[in-house]
């Protein structure tokens, strides 16, 4: 057991420190803490599962928040109000459209129906090349964006989707969490994750050691879709209304935000981005807010948030391009070194090419 | 026919635009291997340096009232100032970082433009009224041609052959085509690798600031992210031209504005909210067909 546990010690680090976070927010009592708490560990999973494609084949994806757009709606399809969607969704399949079916069915639904669409366009996307793939990934945004936003008798087009019960708080969405670091772990270490990561590290030294590069990006691909559909899943039974505005840009901009400040080569990196990011945004928010000193109020002008947000990337990319994590795990300090090697094995420092120093 | 021809020449203006716009991207990623989001963006600041900066709702014109001799070199001048400044500010700090690191530092500062121009002129799209002579109609047998989708034609083939002659005939434009073909080497026999990548983002300024004041005429609007679609539409078009090639760019331009107005045209009614997804839909289709693009390029591939 404690070989186990030290040969499997970051996930079981992170998981534990989620836990923690999740149980000094819960016993704090207060409703804004619990909510922002909700919702950061559902940007968990989202993150997670981008870096199962980001982090390991080093190919940046734009698409991963339609995925979650996807998700999202497949949870809602599932689990909102028969009456709301006998009337609003009337080109839905009879099935989905008189039964409410349970969380547990709707988060399934929410994790296979995104994993089947990235299949898909996985199959075009992946014989591209790397910073070609990249850019056709924006494809993906955008046609789910066009669908959602237009296809009414499904989605109901411009108006939201509203009857979908709210049951996820934050122990439900720190389980996902812990879920999702977990799964994210087991690829990592797994035949196809060392596979895929060399690839990444050297596409042409990969494919002549018989590494199938575009099936393992493929592979990797549908996985961190099925996660960021889940977390989707998720946000939808914890707004409990939906509609496709917010899986866009802004969106797709912090969680890309929330990997590079944590560094994208390491899963600690991820989980540690989330954080960062959450306490800066929230903080900045507060100060956009203001205070007020009599009749002045004092505060940032809006839009700072953003801002603030657009330079921190762009300090941590010039000044510590590998994040925060500097491309390494989590490990216990006083971890044996043989502990350490092992831990050491499964990452690799940086993305192809961070490597050099800047001039 | 005329029907088809009337589409033909909206698709040829539409294209135009992508074609300048890829044009601009295709550049910086053929030397820096650069995908630059904040190309868009130097659009949208062309755009709003014409109007008074204010949050009010109607906009004032400043630098759009000006005479069109004044107004273009100035509109120019600003859009390159803030192209070499984003050069200068993040991506010359990151010149030895790899093409993903690069696009995602791009976003960032596309990010920090949009949201900058959202704070000093306010989030709703205003209205302006340049040029409003140039949407009238002329008549060329049956066909009506708006004027300007005539200008927005002459435009794009004058900078086109312009930046042809640049690139095949000053000692400039040959250095910068030798940093294209290989960096490392061009700098190891004398070519200044900051000058040459100043004047790439220096044209791309210039061409940026052209589709602005092309694209504002034609839409009559303002907003902080109309850039933004013109963007993606044209990282699509360099993509399905062929990464690396000018004349890819400028070929994936045309294609991505004709599908585009001929969807818009063709499609049955009820399908036509869904065009820009058959639009994208299709474009995954040329790219299963030819992985490289439609003018491959031969330093497309990586090179060992």
């Amino acid at each position: 057991m404690r070989d186990f546990l030290i040969r499997h010690q970051t996930p079981a680090l992170l998981v534990a420190g989620l836990a923690v976070a999740a149980g000094l927010g819960v016993l704090t009592g207060n409703e804004t803490v619990q909510v922002t708490l909700t919702e950061m560990f559902i940007r968990l999973v989202v993150v997670v599962g981008l870096w199962v494609f980001i982090g390991n084949s080093g190919i940046i994806s734009f698409g991963h928040i339609g995925f979650m757009g996807v998700g999202a709606y497949a949870a809602a399809w599932a689990s909102a109000e028969p009456g709301f969607k006998q009337i609003m969704l009337s080109g839905l399949p009879v099935f989905l459209q008189e039964n409410q079916y349970p969380f547990a069915f709707a988060i399934i639904g929410a994790t296979l129906l995104p994993a089947l669409v990235a299949l898909l366009l996985g199959i075009a996307l992946m014989r591209l090349s790397g910073t070609a793939a990249s850019i056709a990934t924006f494809a993906v945004l955008m046609i789910v964006n066009s669908v959602y936003a237009n296809w009414d008798s499904v989605t109901a087009g411009s108006s939201s989707i509203i009857g979908i019960p709210t049951v996820v708080g934050p122990w439900v969405a720190v389980g996902f969490a812990a879920g999702a670091v977990i799964v994210a772990y087991l690829f990592q270490v797994s035949r196809l994750g060392l596979m895929l990561r060399a690839s990444r590290d050297d596409e042409v030294a990969a494919r002549a050691s018989a590494v199938e590069v575009r099936r393992m990006r493929l592979v990797a691909f549908v996985l961190s879709a099925a996660i960021a559909g889940a977390g989707g899943g998720l946000y939808a039974q914890f707004l409990g209304i939906l509609t496709i505005d917010p899986f866009y840009l802004g969106l797709t901009f912090i969680t890309l935000a929330m990997l590079v400040v944590g560094g994208m080569s390491s899963l600690s990196g991820a989980v540690a981005g989330v954080f960062a990011v959450t306490i800066i945004v929230e903080l900045l928010r507060v100060a956009e807010r203001g205070v007020s000193l009599g009749a002045i109020d004092i505060g940032l002008p809006l839009g700072s948030q953003e801002i603030g947000l657009g330079v921190l990337m762009a300090l941590i990319l010039i000044f510590r391009p590998n994040g925060l994590s500097n491309g390494r795990e989590l490990v216990w300090p006083r971890a044996t070194p043989a502990a350490k090697a092992l831990a050491g094995r499964t990452l690799s420092p940086e993305l192809a090419g961070d490597a050099a120093p800047s001039p | 026919m005329i029907g088809f021809l009337q589409n033909l020449i909206d698709a040829v203006s539409l294209g135009s635009i992508y074609a300048l716009t890829a044009l601009g991207i295709g550049l910086l990623f053929g030397i820096l291997r650069l995908i630059n989001f904040a190309h868009g963006d130097y659009i949208t600041i062309g755009a709003y340096a014409l109007i008074v900066p204010s949050a009010d709702v109607t906009a004032r014109l400043l630098i759009g009232d000006l005479p069109l001799v004044v107004m273009t070199p100035l509109i120019c001048l600003i859009v390159v100032v803030a192209a070499l400044l984003s050069d200068v500010l993040v991506f010359r700090p990151l010149r030895r970082a790899s093409s993903p690191t690069l696009m995602i530092a791009s976003f960032a500062v596309s990010y920090i433009i949009q949201n900058g121009v959202m704070m000093l002129y306010g989030a709703r799209p205003k209205a302006v009224d340049l040029w409003s002579g140039a949407n009238t109609q002329i008549l060329i047998g049956d066909l009506r041609v708006p004027m300007l989708q005539l200008i927005i034609l002459v435009v794009t083939l004058v900078l086109m052959t312009a930046l042809t002659l640049f690139l095949r005939k000053t000692p400039y434009g040959i250095q910068m085509r030798a940093a294209a073909e290989d960096f490392r080497m061009a700098t190891y026999l004398g070519v200044r690798g900051n000058l040459v990548i100043g004047l790439a983002f220096a044209i791309s300024g210039i061409l940026a600031a052209a589709v602005s004041l092309l694209y504002t005429t034609q839409s009559g609007s303002l907003s902080h992210t109309m850039g933004l679609p013109l963007a993606l539409f044209a990282f699509v078009a360099v993509v399905v031209g062929g990464m690396g090639s000018l004349v890819g760019a400028v070929v994936g331009g045309f294609t991505i504005g004709i599908i585009v107005t001929m969807l818009q045209a063709y499609l049955p009614p009820e399908l036509r909210a869904f065009r820009d997804a058959f639009a994208f839909a299709f474009v995954i289709l040329v790219l299963l067909v030819r992985p490289a693009g439609l003018v491959p390029s031969r330093t497309s591939f990586e090179r060992v």
